[in-house]
């Protein structure tokens, strides 16, 4: 078989996934850009012509501190989880393989259950007359009336909570093509474990950190089910704004314009990552 | 001799196995050392616990009179070239060999300058900038060096250093790791299953089977005179005879009585006394070939066999002679036919003889 007719091949094979991400996801998105140029009608709908008045609305300074918690929050949440998942990865690929896919089924196994359940547990969990906020007064650990819930610490942990999976996959992907003897050469050559850990093992897992950490980070810029059910009124993200001009306001146009800025604002650098990552490649070759 | 590196009755075992089995040996500041035996007889093992990656169930391991044993592999005098080099791949040439000094929070300078050091001492300086996978096997296994070297350790340990190497460059490779340690004069221990390897590399070499140490000894007197048929038998090739004591004579030498080939006289290595069984070794090149019996006096051991099978080498002949029971391998150098040597063709009946000091006795082994 030749080259081109090999490649003609490979391309006809992923045509049906193609078609799929054309339908439901490039042309939605398009859809979303070209509704924040239109007007909003009194029906919840869109009316008709163009304008620019949308765009000049998003631009309203109260969205500058939901911009900033939804930024930072999405950014700690990567942080934690890869500072979580790279141990966790390192000891999966350094385990025996029945041991793996034992740590492998672990973690998958909270997607069994329902994403809106595992944050309502969290919410009982976490409720003043709940075990966990009981145990810890009871030990002594938080006052008396210390309320976990609808704090945005509390929507910082059930964000690391449910993307912790997400950068776990990703690095243990990496960690499993990783040559444990690097490590051994490195406290051969006078580092100690931890040194050997930093300079060596996750230089050597660096794709599976940036996928882990884009994973991590545009899943956490999107959320507004977690700010909404275990967050204080105080504690909106980005979503949760786009949630309610879509749901409360029923101005599509405003709720496009912000999801197309947000949208925006995650391709933009992450094409700017996948083409530095492509030009690593080259130059490591 | 001073001893350097003691390994003071070190035992390791993984699970049932005794992989190191009380295992004593010292080497000298400076020599140049070869842990040499077939996979799995804990030569492998042995290294990684000087090096510090195993800690040994029993036994002390001591550098320079200091006991290491307990220490972890960043605190010890101790640098390793590992099997496949084990190079950083993200990591230059330049950084690579920085890497030992960097982690030992050398000062700028001082890295700067050793790194250079290395970089010419393994003659890589234009190849500074590469990564690792740029580079060919044997530039690679020179980073690797380099990168071993730049702490000047006290012992430097080389894990089948060559394996890796197409034939040329393992010749090459050779020279050069001998020319490397004599700049350096730092104590090297290679690890190796190969022997030749072993042969040309090293002072002395240790010959380790099943966990134990068969002999320690300079190249020549492991091929010359081994003391066990383990020895004859991964160091060159041997004809072996079983047989019993039937005369001790002056001078050491014994009359063995061996079944079907008369009783040769060889050099008895060693206490033997009458009607004790042994076994004989002689070595293929040992052999002659004529004709007609040789007639060059009573010490020369002689016996008649059939030509049954030969191999042609280039440099030499090899030839497998049936005398009765025994298949006994000869070899022969071109260049000798002028010694009155023969050029025997399949089937042929001929004459073998040794000389009484080419025939060794070998420690007798249950299992072999």
């Amino acid at each position: 078989m030749s080259l081109e007719s090999r490649s003609a091949r490979q391309w006809l094979i992923s045509l049906p996934s193609l078609a799929w991400l054309a339908v439901f996801f490039v042309i939605p998105a398009i859809l979303v850009i070209i509704t924040a140029f239109r007007p909003a009608d009194l029906q919840g709908g869109v009316g008709p012509g163009w304008t620019l008045a949308t765009l000049r609305e998003v631009q309203d300074p109260a969205y500058l501190p939901i911009l900033w918690r939804t930024l930072w929050l999405s950014g700690a949440t990567t942080v934690v989880c890869l500072a979580l998942a790279l141990p966790v990865a390192f000891q999966m690929a350094r385990a025996g393989q029945r041991m793996r896919q034992v740590l492998l089924l672990l973690v998958v196994i909270p997607f069994l259950s329902n994403f809106l359940i595992r944050i309502f547990a969290w919410k009982s969990l976490l409720h003043p007359e709940g075990p966990l906020t009981k145990l810890l007064i009871g030990l002594h650990l938080i006052p008396e009336n210390a309320v976990l819930l609808n704090h945005v610490g509390t929507v910082l942990l059930v964000l690391v909570y449910t993307q912790l999976p997400f950068a776990i996959l990703p690095l243990y992907a990496a960690a499993e093509k990783f040559d444990f003897g690097l490590l051994d050469a490195a406290r051969d050559l006078e580092a100690g474990p931890w040194r050997a850990f930093s300079t060596v093992f996750v230089p050597g897992v660096r794709r599976g950190i940036i996928s882990a950490a884009v994973m991590v980070f545009v899943c956490c810029l999107g959320q507004y089910v977690i700010p909404q059910m275990v967050g204080g009124t105080s504690d909106e993200m980005l979503g949760s704004k786009i949630a309610q001009r879509v749901f409360s306001d029923r101005n599509l146009p405003h709720a496009s314009a912000l999801a197309g800025g947000l949208m925006l604002a995650v391709l933009v650098p992450m094409v700017v990552i996948v083409l530095w990552q492509q030009f690593g490649r080259k130059e490591a070759e | 001799m001073e001893d350097f590196l003691v390994i003071d009755h070190v035992s390791k075992t993984f699970g049932a196995q005794r992989a190191v089995d009380d295992v004593a040996l010292t080497v000298a500041q400076g020599e140049s050392f070869s842990l040499l035996g077939p996979s799995g007889c804990g030569k492998t093992t042995l290294l990684r616990m000087i090096a510090g990656f195993e800690q040994p169930d029993r036994g002390r391991i001591l550098v320079g009179g200091r006991d290491i044993t307990s220490l972890p592999p960043e605190q010890r005098p101790v640098n390793t070239v590992f099997q496949n080099y084990a190079l950083f791949p993200h990591l230059s040439v330049w950084e690579n060999i920085a890497f030992g000094l960097r982690m030992s929070r050398r000062s700028r300078e001082e890295i700067r300058s050793g790194v250079e050091r290395m970089l010419e001492l393994v003659r890589l300086s234009e190849h500074a900038r590469k990564r690792p996978a740029q580079l060919s096997g044997g530039q690679r296994q020179r980073v690797a060096i380099a990168r071993a070297l730049v702490n000047r350790p006290q012992v430097l340990l080389l894990d089948e250093p060559l394996a890796a190497l197409d034939l040329k460059l393992r010749q090459h490779m050779l020279m050069e790791l001998n020319t490397i340690h004599e700049q350096v004069g730092t104590t090297f221990i290679y690890v190796t299953h190969d022997q030749g390897e072993a042969m040309s590399l090293s002072d002395r070499i240790a010959v380790m089977n099943a966990g134990k140490v068969e002999q320690v000894d300079s190249p020549e007197n492991l091929y010359e005179t081994p003391r066990s048929s383990f020895v004859a038998s991964f160091i060159g090739d041997a004809n072996f005879f079983s047989g019993v004591v039937v005369e001790v004579q002056h001078e050491g030498y014994v009359r063995v009585l061996v079944d079907g080939l008369g009783s040769p006289l060889v050099l008895s290595n060693g206490a033997v006394s009458a009607n004790q069984t042994l076994r004989l070794m002689v070595r293929p090149e040992k052999i002659s070939l004529t004709l007609t019996r040789p007639s060059s006096g009573e010490r020369v051991n002689a016996f008649r066999g059939v030509v049954e099978d030969m191999a042609y080498f280039g440099a030499h002949t090899r030839y497998r002679i049936r005398a009765g029971e025994h298949s006994i391998l000869a070899q022969l150098q071109r260049s000798r036919f002028s010694g009155g040597e023969i050029d025997p063709a399949r089937g042929a009946e001929v004459w073998m003889s040794f000389h009484p000091d080419e025939g060794r006795v070998v420690r007798l082994e249950a299992a072999a």
